[in-house]
């Protein structure tokens, strides 16, 4: 059942919501990042929350004008429009008073969220039959998603896309450094205002597929996911229009393959399951990694400390260190160290004695601030410069035991 | 209007939206000075699967249960937010964004997958809430104040919101002095000895407790709204806490009264036949206070000086 759905073969309807919903996600994923390196990913609430009432207007619109009141085209434009008032609501709220841009968000989204409501109740007392379809927008609704739906999603999916690729550069400056872009002349409140522009635009064209409380987890999750996996923000932007595509396309067959699987939710939860994955996988930045590297650390530390308890005849009684010393062949069973680890823990004497050395002289000063009572002296210092401090030590001495 | 027909139907979802408002709009001026205005959007979130949770859990509607569930989910949701905040390094907004959005989907999910149609337990209603149902029939009247036996048959939203608006009070209360010093300058709070993460924590979870409550009386939209907009009006009115929380409260209330009043008499003033959204109107009112006082407002601009000094 899953296998045919992933293999779009369940049917129309089935197949339309799984293309439907990869394309929405490439380009929520695309989208948000931009959102998200700019710290403002908080921003695609306040939007989509802001859809409702131009949703609810377009509908009362097109209904007094005889027209069908579920007109997917009519309905998107009159979201679009209240999106954008909400948003300049927002900016005009940041810019000229003291509010945050947490707080102007918040206000944003609850009051034109409110309002909407209102509008709601206020269509269901119209006597309009058929306004069912208007709920269908809080949460998505993909059953009886039409070719034509499907067709605007595709093609305000790509347009959007489009979009992005063409002022990728200057948003991308943008988002990582405001102050430079201004200093370079960019219009930075401008590129600001398209970036959330290309928000709005995929949130409305998600509304149909996720809903308006849920399309912001497609612009928000698949951006973060994509960033624990690398630095370079080009690769950031690719990873994640993957993420959400796969989430989208993944999430659709899931819920077309059983009974009671609701489109939006099912999407949002397996995008939430990559960037899990990703928190704990990703090679330097997951949790795995950073877990590795403290493991790898603190047996260096161990094994350093216990060669230098060694050369200096100290026993040792920490078993962390004598399993780790016994297992690199240092010392024997009963902590007597082996003519291997003698030679050994010398060589960490005479290193630590190296580093002093190096550490007293204000020549080395620089060499000096990389000391960190693990690093070998032979990766800072030449052979010349070791021989020289040799020098200034005296001969080798020998190893108490 | 008589009191006949006032007490009964009016009185007591007007009481209860003015709580559920001022319990809301209390630590909302905290949340709003440290900039964790969008705390009370993402708990109002995550409340649905913990009540959805309760509900699979105990197999009925029933309060206690549900608010336990939804407080839970809301401690679970602030947990997730700090370890992914902290674990992958991830900023906060971001950090709330992944986490509230996936628990709602969650719920949904949970709620779709339940056997739910049979009971009053949908998405519609965690969103709008149900303020008009929360009548009083057993009052006949002013004179029902007093009626012992009227005064059982109260909803009991009515008594857990009073409580909950006055815990909130003297949380506030008790805590004052720490609680104005941490958020204005939260170094110097640490050097005179304040506990500045526990209160922090402590603030929220109070804002927790108070959204849970309201929600369960007023739907989540009223939380928000109330969260964010009496506080930020405040803001523009006065450079004083104290003026600021007072002013909170009375736009809380006036957003509260006049947003039930306008819901449920509006429309047939307009020649309309049926009510509104209360939840909504409330917020649309509380939006509509806000641009006024962020149009008007003597202390509107970042500078905060009335006028040219």
């Amino acid at each position: 059942m899953l296998w045919d759905a992933l293999s779009l073969q369940l049917g129309y309807n089935a197949t339309l919501v799984a293309i439907g919903a990869t394309l929405l996600g490439v380009s929520a994923g695309v989208t948000g990042t931009f959102l998200f390196l700019r710290k403002r990913a908080l921003v695609s609430d306040a939007i989509s929350h802001a859809t409702l009432p131009g949703v609810c207007l377009a509908f009362m619109v097109l209904v007094a004008f005889g027209g069908d009141g579920r007109n997917l085209i009519g309905l998107l434009l009159g979201s679009a429009i209240s999106a954008w008032v909400g948003l300049l609501c927002m900016n005009w709220l940041t810019r000229h008073t003291r509010l945050a841009e947490d707080a102007a968000i918040g206000a944003v989204l609850s009051v034109f969220f409110g309002f909407g409501i209102v509008l709601l109740t206020v269509i269901q007392t119209m006597g309009v039959g058929r306004q069912a379809g208007l709920e269908g927008f809080l949460l998505g609704s993909t059953a009886g998603m039409l070719w034509a739906d499907a067709l605007i999603i595709a093609v305000g999916g790509a347009a959007t896309l489009g979009l992005v690729m063409i002022i990728r550069r200057p948003m991308m400056l943008v988002a990582f450094d405001p102050e430079y872009a201004a200093a370079r002349g960019l219009p930075v409140h401008r590129i600001d205002l398209a970036m959330m522009g290309l928000v709005m635009a995929v949130t409305v064209v998600g509304l149909k597929i996720v809903g308006l409380i849920l399309i912001v987890a497609l612009l928000i999750i698949p951006p973060v996911t994509a960033r624990f996996w690398t630095n370079r923000s080009d690769y950031v932007v690719v990873l994640s229009g993957l993420a959400g595509g796969l989430a989208g396309y993944l999430g659709a067959a899931l819920s077309a393959s059983a009974p009671n699987l609701p489109t939006g939710p099912i999407i949002v939860l397996v995008s939430f399951g990559f960037f899990v994955l990703s928190l704990l996988l990703a090679p330097t930045r997951g949790v795995l990694a950073a877990i590795l590297r403290h493991v790898r650390f603190q047996r260096r530390v161990h094994i350093r400390q216990g060669l230098l308890a060694l050369a200096q005849g100290q026993k040792i009684y920490e078993p962390l260190t004598i399993r780790l010393l016994r297992r690199a062949g240092v010392v024997r069973a009963d902590g007597v160290a082996t003519e291997a680890g003698k030679a050994c823990a010398a060589k960490a004497l005479r290193d630590e004695k190296r580093w002093e050395v190096v550490r007293a002289d204000q020549a080395h000063e620089a060499t000096a601030a990389l000391y960190d009572g693990l690093r070998d002296i032979e990766t800072v210092l030449t052979r010349d410069q070791i021989a020289e401090i040799d020098r200034r030590i005296g001969g080798p001495q020998g190893v108490a035991t | 209007m008589s009191g006949e027909e006032f007490v009964p139907l009016s009185l007591t979802p007007l009481l209860i939206g003015t709580f559920a408002a001022i319990a809301c709009a209390l630590p909302g001026n905290f949340l709003l000075l440290r900039k964790q205005a969008l705390i009370g959007d993402a708990i109002s979130h995550v409340v649905l699967p913990g009540i959805v949770v309760a509900f699979l859990l105990t197999g009925a509607i029933s309060t206690w249960p549900m608010m336990l569930g939804a407080a839970g989910a809301a401690i679970v949701a602030v947990v997730m937010i700090e370890a992914i905040r902290r674990l992958g390094q991830i900023e906060p907004g971001a950090a709330m964004g992944v986490v509230f959005t996936t628990m709602f989907a969650a719920g949904v999910l949970l709620l779709e997958q339940s056997d739910t149609s049979a009971v009053h337990l949908d998405v519609e209603h965690a969103l709008y809430g149900n303020l008009e149902s929360l009548i009083w029939l057993d009052a006949t009247g002013w004179a029902s104040l007093l009626d012992v036996q009227a005064l059982t048959g109260l909803p009991p939203e009515l008594p857990r919101i009073a409580l909950t608006l006055i815990g909130v009070s003297l949380f506030i209360w008790l805590l004052w002095r720490p609680l104005k010093i941490s958020t204005f300058d939260e170094g110097f709070a640490r050097t005179i000895g304040i506990r500045t993460g526990a209160l922090g924590m402590g603030l929220v979870i109070m804002a927790a407790i108070a959204a849970v409550a309201a929600f369960d009386a007023v739907g989540s939209i009223i939380v928000i709204a109330m969260f964010i907009c009496p506080p930020a009006a405040a803001r523009m009115m006065t450079n004083r806490l104290e003026t600021q929380i007072a002013w909170s409260v009375l736009f809380a209330i006036v957003s509260a009264v006049s947003g039930y009043v306008l819901a449920g008499y509006g429309p047939l003033w307009i020649g309309g036949a049926d009510a509104v959204s209360a939840a909504g109107m409330i917020a649309t009112v509380s939006g509509v206070i806000l641009a006024v006082a962020a149009a008007f407002g003597p202390c509107r601009t970042r500078a905060g000086t009335p006028g040219p000094a």
